[in-house]
């Protein structure tokens, strides 16, 4: 098993996704530049990771879409490879069309910084046995709402393709952090549900230190999904 | 040649930007300002002699200065001014 982290000018969680795999879920991991054209040959997973690429200029991931080796990332998605948009990484995906919809500025104005809690809504490669599981996850994100036109959204419910949704914590905190539609965190996206792109940081969450091993579950998820192909 | 790319959230999207400059605007008094949308202005200067300009454009606004999912794009093309002009 082999995973890779990709790195575009201004990633700053993929520090995280690589500690998370490497030392925590105990994967094989290695760092692919933007430049790159091509992923390793052997690779199973590949991480978009967090963090504010090309500065979000223009619009959160417009940019980094035409990096190098998003042609390679979509060649592996379509063969039905395992992706994994985190954040940024989530709003690189939409701008690619590697998922529909689009993230934009969260409603009430704010970078939002803290815990949610998500409930899991389908089975999939990076979700295996966890329906129905609420996750403590952090976000840390000003552009995190979700939005699609009525007949996507309907399309996305119909296939069960929303992965994630915000709900309540019973914390006095909104349920929904950013106005995202439908309560939307994450998407699965792909021919096999092999591409997931979700908001909250589940890297961010693989060890009782950092306060949550919620997130842990996906990365698991996600290694038992590529061994068994 | 010089054009401008206007870029305008769809009606149906919600703006929350547009939303806190009309609150702004009624602490100032204004509070006939019954709606405010806030959109994006682009200019690009575009060698008109290295080929089709339009077609450049097209390609512009589509691949990426307009996300269509949550984004209207309106371009204007100004004719290029005089190099004779003082």
């Amino acid at each position: 098993m082999l995973a890779a982290v990709l790195q575009f000018p201004g990633s700053n969680a993929d520090f995280d996704a690589f500690h998370t795999l490497s030392h925590v879920v105990g994967v094989r991991t290695q760092y692919v530049f933007h430049k790159e054209s091509a992923l390793p040959a052997d690779v199973d997973l590949v991480v978009l990771p967090g963090g504010f690429s090309y500065g979000d200029y223009l619009r959160c991931g417009a940019i980094a879409r035409f990096a190098n080796i998003m042609a390679a990332v979509r060649a592996h998605a379509d063969r039905g490879g395992l992706v994994l948009g985190i954040c940024n990484g989530f709003q690189i995906l939409t701008e690619a069309h590697l998922l529909p919809g689009a993230l934009t500025q969260n409603v009430n104005l704010r970078f939002e910084c803290r815990d949610v809690s998500v409930r899991v809504e389908v089975d999939g490669p990076f979700t295996q046995d966890l329906r129905g599981r609420t996750l403590r996850l952090p976000i840390a994100h000003a552009e995190g709402r979700y939005h699609a036109d009525a007949a996507t959204l309907d399309a996305l419910e119909r296939n069960r393709l929303v992965a994630f949704r915000y709900v309540d914590a019973g914390d006095g905190e909104a349920a929904n952090p950013n106005g995202s539609l439908h309560d939307i965190a994450g998407l699965y996206g792909g021919p096999k549900r092999n591409v997931l792109g979700l908001m909250p940081h589940p890297e961010r969450a693989s060890e009782s230190l950092l306060g949550s091993v919620d997130g842990r579950l996906l990365f698991q998820s996600a290694v038992r999904a590529a061994l068994a192909r | 040649m010089r054009a401008r790319v206007y870029v305008t959230l769809k009606r149906e999207v919600l703006d929350p930007q547009g939303e806190a400059v009309r609150k702004g605007l009624q602490s100032l008094g204004l509070a006939g300002v019954r709606e405010v949308r806030v959109g994006k202005l682009i200019e690009l200067e575009i060698d008109d002699t290295a080929g089709d300009v339009n077609e450049a454009l097209r390609v512009a606004v589509e691949k990426l200065l307009v996300n269509p999912v949550i984004e209207d794009g309106r371009v204007e093309v100004e004719a290029a001014a005089s190099t004779a002009a003082p």
